[in-house]
């Protein structure tokens, strides 16, 4: 049925598509990758140069504190968001179809929320005056209501909101494809559904969880306001960094930089998260 | 019995935890005076009616369904050859194209978007209000390709096996074969990149942040100023449009199949 492209009217289709996607993401991405080599003037923009000081600026502690702390609460944001969403996506797709609907709505929703509304949400929902101490405090739990932003607690609280419904959809083909037959197994020879779910699904599907650990750990990486919005300065990562640098400091080489050692990060655990996603459907 | 309760705890608790942030905000939202307080106290629907009343929040409403708009159909104008080409012809190169597709929804946003500013100095458009539109429209490509893609692999061969055999050619396939099977596809990945386009800060900011306002840049320069309860109404009015949007997918179209499940009888 599928033809290999005949005439050169065959190609006209695709050129289109080739043609935008060209021009307006591969010439942005290569004028960034050209732009970390430039000079930075004060005062004014930037001058076409090849230097290699805004990378020799990665081996100062500032970077490499910066870096380290990315790294780390994107991690963290990722296992704890694959430990709520794992068993919860298992449960999800065991539910009847009417109810897995309104739920995909609701997770939707929510993930579709701009960064700006979740840092505006969480924290009218950590402040003094309307937040959830009050209902501690009405409660005789507190003695006076108190805010609770900013803080690292208020930035993962936030980041796992974010990542969230993120991962219960990166999850969801793979655990709803599930074959159903093996639980029923693990059932009738007498385990109950906990150690069945601990013992038959997570290590049938252990392939999917490392890779949707990166996937997430990738897209925590590019929150880039709620640790501002959420968190104090101590709290910022590399993808905040880089806004500020390009648009407050107008540091844009320094900023195309550590860019393009973003993509580099980001595109290898994509890559890996690839192959070991490719594992389980060898299997 | 006790594992059914600790199955209803942990959703429950799910439910309360996605959800809080949106009901305080719906809270402070119906507050009579200009205070952040929850309880709300009085009611009042000012904040709702200031979206429109009021000249900034109401240009930033309209530059950002403008914006969305545009970007939604540039977005499928783009995603539909191309998903099409992928799906008729045999071209192993093609997928690099596809690649170039998908590539902006998995990279960190704020790459994108400091490649566009870079695109948008060099070219010396840096600032005119249409970059944006073509930002957001190839930004969010992804969402109908990955729709389209899944619409044309739908499509039953046989039906248009058919068509060619009683003499049909390429385009007329496409009118009236095609087109039909796949519009609901085109419809939903339009809407996924409609509500994204809504809810986009950072590529915004850094394509036309100085000379635009769109609703979330909008309230996040306002909240470095302070509280305006209009923040809550708009929140509150996102919300309510994404729900909305995604609710009418789900009940035209199967969700879960565009999410990527499929049922264990169809694959037989």
């Amino acid at each position: 049925m599928k033809l290999k492209p005949q005439k050169y009217a065959d190609y006209a289709t695709i050129a289109f598509p080739a043609g935008m996607l060209t021009v307006f993401f591969v010439i942005p991405f290569g004028i960034m990758i050209a732009v970390s080599f430039f000079q930075r003037v004060q005062g004014a923009f930037y001058e076409p140069a090849f230097v290699f000081e805004n990378y020799a600026r990665f081996l100062t502690g500032f970077f490499g504190g910066i870096l380290g702390f990315s790294i780390g609460l994107a991690a963290l944001v990722a296992v704890v968001s694959v430990v709520l969403a794992f068993p919860f996506t298992y449960i999800l797709t065991r539910m009847s179809r009417q109810a897995q609907v309104v739920w995909l709505v609701f997770l939707l929703s929510v993930l579709s929320l701009s960064e700006v509304l979740i840092g505006f949400g969480w924290s009218t929902l950590l402040s003094r005056t309307a937040g959830i101490t009050n209902l501690l405090v009405s409660l005789g739990i507190m003695d006076k209501p108190m805010s609770l932003s900013p803080s690292f607690g208020a930035v993962m609280t936030g980041m796992v909101y974010q990542t969230f419904p993120y991962t219960v959809l990166v999850l969801y083909p793979a655990l709803s494809r599930l074959d159903p037959s093996l639980v029923e197994a693990a059932r009738t020879l007498g385990s109950g559904p906990v150690r069945s779910f601990a013992n038959v699904v997570v290590p049938a599907l252990r392939n999917s969880i490392v890779s949707t650990l990166i996937m997430v750990f990738v897209f925590a990486l590019g929150c880039y306001l709620l640790p501002q919005l959420l968190g104090k300065p101590s709290h910022w990562t590399l993808s905040v960094l880089i806004t500020d640098q390009a648009i407050y400091q107008s540091n844009m080489p320094f900023a195309a930089a550590m860019a393009v050692f973003l993509v580099l990060v980001s595109l290898s655990l994509v890559a890996i998260s690839l192959l070991y996603g490719k594992k389980e459907h060898a299997a | 019995m006790i594992n059914k309760f600790v199955l209803r705890l942990f959703l429950g608790s799910l439910v309360l935890f996605l959800s809080a942030p949106l009901v305080v905000v719906a809270g402070v939202s119906f507050n009579e005076k200009k205070s952040l307080s929850f309880p709300p106290q009085g009611f009042s629907l000012d904040w709702y009616a200031q979206i429109f009343t009021d000249d900034g929040w109401r240009q930033a409403l309209f530059n950002s369904v403008g914006v969305a708009i545009g970007a939604s159909c540039l977005s499928v104008i783009v995603a539909f050859p191309l998903a099409w080409f992928l799906w008729r012809f045999h071209a192993p190169w093609a997928r690099i194209v596809q690649v170039l597709g998908l590539a902006p929804f998995i990279l960190p946003p704020v790459i994108t978007a400091l490649g566009f500013l870079s695109f948008w100095t060099t070219a010396g458009a840096y600032g005119q209000p249409w970059t944006v539109v073509i930002s957001h429209g190839i930004f969010f490509v992804t969402l109908p390709l990955v729709t389209l893609t899944l619409g044309f692999d739908a499509v039953d061969d046989s039906l248009v096996e058919a068509a060619a055999t009683m003499g049909a050619d390429d385009k007329t396939i496409l009118r009236t074969v095609i087109l039909p099977l796949i519009l609901p596809y085109i419809i939903s990945g339009m809407a996924f990149a409609f509500v994204l386009s809504l809810n986009e800060y950072i590529v915004a900011y850094m394509a036309v942040g100085f000379t635009v306002e769109t609703l979330p840049i909008k309230i996040f320069n306002s909240l470095r100023y302070g509280y305006t309860p209009t923040m809550a109404s708009v929140t509150v009015l996102f919300v309510a449009v994404a729900v909305i949007v995604f609710g009418l997918i789900a009940r035209f179209g199967d969700l879960p199949r565009l999410l990527g499940a499929w049922r264990h009888d169809e694959d037989g």
